[in-house]
């Protein structure tokens, strides 16, 4: 039961995704076919893998696909010049999406192979549990002398190879910390089962009827089942989340004499020259020294205006170029940049994680000396009874050991965890964190960031309705040639109407201001409201007419209104803390039913509000995506990121919501109270099985057949009790 | 009790044939996707082992 160490969260955001680059270079490079893996999340049903199958056989250049349906995941072998872009098209051509991946075959290869080789250990102490069961039940059932010692010689037959293979982990696991001299778990498991094995050896070898091979099996049985359970859980939620963290490279494009060269981020050096295309993401902070531009900082500070930048401006790392090429030169790198500060806050946050006491621990605290003492109590007890009977006296801690052994415990809390974290994982949550569920019961206030999290960060039209019919067509007319996200409302808003049609001449876009052409001679313009005549936001302008504006508003997110109101009925007190103007954030607190909001909060407040919260003990459950939020995130008793943040946000986060539907985490919040009544039960469960059993083990009542019916009738309760988790 | 001389090792027998089949199954990675072997084997067509 000792709780096995999350791995710690990589040294900076894009660290996790550069051996993924490596690797593609490196698959590209050599001749020949090369398995391609790609991320499926819509796939569902038979016909999906009827249709993906059939459908990529069928392209050139493919020799294999396999569709892994659990895992939502394909394999497909390709021929050599084939591109992984050439297949992703195929499979959005077949109706799904689909992304590539690479990281995540590695990692998940290794902690594949841990949980292959314990379901193998588990299967063998299954299979000798079974038989040695057998032998005993015609122990149990009267055989005497020859034929009893035979049995018994059998059992320790299959007994000790049994133990010596599937027992290793426990042996492993304890020699690990006792040579550090402390104690876990698996030191009382490991005593109890070599003490079992020898003393039944010893008494076997002596014509004695107390042989316990039968129980030191199914110890190993249960125990290694619930080791299981929590290593499938666990591979799960990591190849999960590294499928989400192999979606993002970290590249930069560097200007050079020789023209440009896309280079990875480490190889970035101060005072480098970088090319930023519009779409793509500042990777250092820098100065612009040409060109102009908007850019999107709502990842940085929960902005959703768009920024203007032109030469001499400053960019960070992070944020995204919407319209025009900028070049920008590197002013840090690396380690200087904001986006690394704050993944050192990350990894800070996650070392005191890693000290949080789960429920496990502490049970683990209480029970580990407490067996060791009470067989050496009743060793010494009957020691003093009857001094000349030292075996009755060893016979008799054995069995109290055995007996206490925490089957029942060490099954109780990975039974619960994995049925809750499959639940969750059908809702669309991943619990990245071990002890994330138990910290997500304990939730008494929750803090929300807006943009991105409870909104989509997609901009609205919201006034089609008041521009004049004439500019309207206009403007969707001119929005149909950008990629600003705006323009793209508008398309979005103006895309089931029948509006004039508007033939345009010499569309230009003027990177950082708009886009401007001609209609039947007469110029006109979509942009910023400034460039246009002094107005605020966005405008569309027709010859020398007025400018007319056009408002937007982010798209609440699904589910959101009805999360709120959920977190209300639950009594949870909700705060809103944003880096957008007040204007905005007191619009969507209103629409949302939020009283206590904040607005223009910098990062660092973010944290500040956050650690304030935690001095004044209360349990903070915080949602966010940006990296303004990274900070809070990591300081929050438990955290969660929608699947869309950055990767930063991610990591951080011990829960990752990959559903657009925000409701889910109210699922996720009775899923977890429940879950934690279920392992509370579970630990009553075994501490009345043990109240029952002991005092009968101390007095030396417990023959080998109350020990296995005990054990296993505990450890099935245990199980089935678990998966009342709903 | 002469019986026990052929009947414990056919046990022994019939339970290691189980154990080498889980073993074949652990090998031919048939515990990989669950799901989809459940959807697969209501399909039209043949459909053999998982592949590499």
């Amino acid at each position: 039961m000792s709780v096995t160490e999350y791995p710690g969260p990589a040294a900076c955001p894009g660290c996790l995704t550069v051996p993924t680059i490596l690797r593609l270079v490196a698959d590209t490079a050599s001749a020949g076919s090369r398995d391609l893996q790609l991320s499926l999340p819509t796939i569902h049903c038979a016909a999906c893998i009827s249709t993906l199958e059939g459908g990529l056989m069928r392209l050139s250049g493919v020799e294999d696909v396999r569709v892994n349906l659990t895992r939502k995941r394909a394999t497909v072998r390709v021929g050599p010049g084939v591109d992984d872009a050439e297949i992703i098209q195929a499979i959005a051509g077949l109706g799904y999406q689909a992304q590539s991946l690479d990281a995540a075959t590695l990692s998940a290869g290794t902690s594949d192979r841990m949980a292959r080789d314990l379901a193998m250990r588990l299967g063998v102490a299954g299979f000798s549990m079974m038989n040695v069961m057998l032998l005993s039940v015609a122990v149990w059932s009267g055989a005497g002398d020859a034929t009893r010692d035979l049995f018994h010689w059998l059992s320790a037959a299959i007994t000790v190879p049994t133990i010596a293979f599937s027992a290793r982990p426990f042996f492993a696991s304890a020699y690990g910390v006792l040579r550090v001299a402390r104690l876990n778990m698996d030191v009382p498991i490991s005593l109890a089962i070599l003490l079992a094995v020898g003393m039944s050896i010893y008494e076997t070898a002596l014509h004695g009827d107390r042989a316990y091979f039968d129980a030191a099996l199914s110890l190993t049985f249960f125990l290694l089942a619930g080791r299981y359970l929590d290593q499938r859980m666990r591979t799960v939620a990591r190849s999960a989340a590294a499928e989400l963290a192999a979606l993002e490279s970290p590249t930069a494009l560097r200007l050079t004499d020789g023209g440009a060269q896309t280079v990875r981020l480490d190889q970035v050096t101060l005072g480098d020259l970088l090319l930023v295309q519009p779409g793509s993401r500042v990777p250092v902070d820098g100065d612009v020294t040409q060109g102009s531009s908007e850019i999107d900082r709502a990842f940085l500070t929960g902005e959703t205006d768009p920024v203007a930048v032109g030469v001499g401006a400053t960019v960070r790392a992070g944020e995204i170029n919407l319209t025009g090429p900028l070049w920008v030169r590197a002013t840090a790198v690396g380690q200087d940049t904001l986006l690394h500060a704050l993944a050192d806050l990350v990894s800070v946050a996650e070392a005191a994680k890693s000290r949080y006491n789960s429920l496990a621990d502490r049970a683990a605290r209480i029970y580990a000396p407490l067996v060791h003492l009470l067989a050496l109590a009743a060793f010494a007890f009957w020691v003093w009874v009857n001094p000349s009977d030292v075996r009755f006296a060893v016979n008799v801690a054995v069995a109290v050991l055995i007996i206490t052994c925490p089957c029942a415990l060490g099954l109780a809390v990975p039974a619960v965890s994995t049925v809750a974290s499959g639940r969750l994982f059908k809702a669309g949550l991943l619990v990245k964190h071990a002890t994330a569920l138990e910290r997500l019961a304990e939730v008494d206030m929750v803090v929300f960031d807006k943009t991105g999290t409870l909104t989509k960060g997609i901009p609205a039209l919201t006034n089609p309705g008041d521009l004049a019919p004439d500019a309207l067509a206009v403007a969707a007319a001119l929005a149909v040639h950008s990629g600003h996200p705006r323009s793209q409302a508008i398309v979005a808003a103006t895309a089931g109407q029948t509006l004039q049609v508007i033939p345009l001449d010499a569309v230009t876009e003027r990177p950082g201001f708009g886009i401007e052409a001609l209609w039947n001679g007469v110029p006109v313009r979509l942009g910023r409201g400034d460039w246009l005549g002094g107005l605020e936001g966005t405008a569309v302008r027709i010859g020398d007419a007025p400018a007319q504006a056009l408002t937007f508003q982010d798209t609440l997110r699904p589910g959101a209104q009805a999360l709120i109101a959920a977190l209300a009925f639950r009594g949870l007190p909700v705060l809103l803390l944003s880096g957008d103007t007040p204007a905005a954030v007191a619009d969507m607190a209103d629409k949302l039913g939020i009283t206590d909001w904040r607005a223009g909060v910098l990062p660092t407040q973010k944290a500040d509000v956050l650690s304030g919260l935690r001095e004044q003990g209360r349990h903070v459950l915080m949602v966010g995506d940006g990296l303004n939020d990274v900070g809070a995130l990591a300081l929050a008793h438990v955290s969660i990121a929608p699947a869309s943040a950055l990767e930063a946000a991610r990591v951080g986060a011990d829960l990752v919501l990959v559903s657009l539907d925000l409701m889910q985490i109210d699922q996720a919040l009775t899923l977890a109270t429940s879950a934690r009544r279920r392992i509370l039960e579970n630990f009553a469960v075994a501490a009345v099985y043990n109240i029952l059993a002991v005092p009968l083990a101390f007095l030396g009542l417990a023959s080998p057949l109350a020990a296995a019916v005990a054990m296993s009738s505990s450890s099935i309760l245990v199980s089935l009790n678990a998966l009342r988790v709903r | 009790m002469d019986v026990l001389v052929v009947l414990i090792p056919v046990s022994l027998g019939l339970g290691l044939a189980g154990l080498f089949g889980f073993f074949w199954t652990m090998r031919h990675r048939q515990y990989e996707d669950p799901d989809g072997d459940a959807a697969r084997i209501l399909r039209p067509e043949y459909d053999d082992a998982p592949k590499g």
